[in-house]
């Protein structure tokens, strides 16, 4: 082995970006609580994100151009996420409404005279 | 290995846990909380990748108004959601995250030409020639930090875009309140007196806030800060105070509100026009007015995104009923 040491922390958080983002793509591939899924989708932006501020790590100085990029998704990511949950609410109240719906109509059915 | 690895590698681990955390913990509030640790501890790992713009935006961001979010939505939504929250579990995909990382370690350890390609001497990759680009323009750019630089500069068109994604969200979310339940005073009713707490310490902490945001703002042109970081401490410290029922609702009917949502947008798009007519083309600015161009912009688009960032937190409450 030369001088150089084993393993630097540009290339360890390379490979924690990558494990992040394969981590929560697996739990967006196997959860069920929409939530949860939302937390799944913003750690894999983390991820992402991780990555490319590492790369912006390799010289001396960072790289500005990638730090603005980040900056700039970090922002986007919480639009989409207040957006998300709106839609999941909705979505459930929506669907609460439709089965509250349809249980009116089976018991109204079942009650009336022939 | 060498001993300077030690804090990355405790971060590491830290950040694994957390992500773990956040996605299988049992109860759903416990993996919200873990998400918000999870916020937190990419923030020290910026700060570790001298990122210390990012390290502010996330700790405001990622960690502070999207935890509230989550957890303030979860409420409306009940716990069957997630009784059942794996009933399938996908062994074989796990087994290949954690391989597929590993063999990703492997080979940025056996072949350095990834991390080569983005030092200043090659010219072979797109990045570096976008760095040296801006590297060099940076003096030209009329503020002397270089993310401003780009972000309001040489790549003013993603700023931009990204404030009218801002207020697409906030359209978006209009668009799906629930109409019949008018949110009279539920910030009173529903928060207990246990919360006296809180509401001193948010007595002491917004004014800090507010400090730390201008100052932030002001400092954004020659060092890390800015108008997204200001703007992030602003809406939390509006958050804040709205949860402890401090501040009055805000009210879509409001003319001012309604200014500074798009006030932010509206400034840049009509500098954009103004330079497209007058000047030298879309967002290229006169040389000797850019310095002043850029402040203004961002104090513009700090009061926007402070404003747009509350209602998306905490826009069920407000009255948004045009």
């Amino acid at each position: 082995m030369t001088d150089t040491p084993l393993m630097t922390a540009i290339e360890l958080y390379l490979t924690l970006g990558v494990a992040v983002f394969l981590l929560s793509l697996h739990g967006l591939m196997t959860l069920h609580d929409p939530i949860r899924r939302l937390i799944a989708v913003n750690l894999m932006g983390a991820g992402t994100f991780l990555v490319m501020v590492s790369l912006a790590r390799r010289s001396e100085v960072p790289d500005p151009v990638l730090h603005a990029l980040v900056v700039t998704g970090l922002v986007v990511a919480i639009s989409a996420t207040a957006f998300a949950l709106r839609l999941i609410i909705a979505a459930h109240t929506e669907g609460g409404k439709q089965r509250d719906r349809e249980d009116r109509n089976t018991e109204g059915g079942g009650k009336q005279p022939p | 290995m060498s001993a300077e690895l030690l804090p990355d590698m405790t971060l590491t681990l830290l950040l694994l846990i957390m992500a773990w955390g956040a996605l299988y913990a049992p109860q759903r509030s416990d993996a919200m909380a873990l998400f918000i640790a999870f916020g937190v501890v990419v923030a020290l790992i910026w700060a570790r990748l001298d990122a210390p713009d990012l390290a502010l935006a996330e700790a405001a961001i990622g960690a502070g108004l999207t935890g509230v979010l989550l957890m303030h939505a979860a409420r409306a939504l009940p716990d069957e959601l997630h009784r059942s929250n794996r009933t399938a579990t996908y062994w074989g995909a796990l087994a290949f995250a954690v391989v597929a990382s590993l063999m990703f370690l492997a080979h940025l350890l056996t072949d350095d030409s990834l991390l080569n390609a983005g030092l200043l001497d090659t010219d072979s990759d797109v990045t570096p020639s976008l760095r040296v680009l801006a590297d060099a323009n940076v003096a030209d750019s009329g503020v002397s930090h270089p993310v401003t630089a780009v972000l309001l500069n040489f790549r003013a068109w993603d700023t931009l875009l990204e404030l009218l994604v801002l207020l697409f969200a906030l359209s978006g979310l209009r668009q799906l309140f629930p109409r019949e339940s008018a949110p009279d005073d539920h910030a009173t009713s529903r928060w207990p007196e246990s919360l006296a707490l809180m509401s001193a310490w948010a007595r002491v902490l917004a004014p800090l806030l507010v400090v730390t945001g201008g100052y932030l703002l002001w400092r954004g042109s020659s060092a890390p800060g800015g108008a997204f970081q200001a703007g992030s401490l602003l809406a939390a410290a509006a958050v804040m105070l709205r949860l402890t029922g401090l501040l009055p609702a805000l009210r879509w009917s409001s003319v001012w509100l309604r200014l500074s949502v798009v006030a932010g947008a509206l400034f840049f798009l009509s500098v954009a026009a103004a330079t497209a007519i007058w000047g030298d083309g879309w967002l290229t600015y006169p040389a000797a007015a850019s310095g002043l161009l850029i402040v203004s912009i961002e104090i513009f688009a700090t009061l926007s995104i402070a404003i747009t960032l509350s209602l998306l937190v905490i826009g069920e409450w407000e009255d948004l009923r045009s």
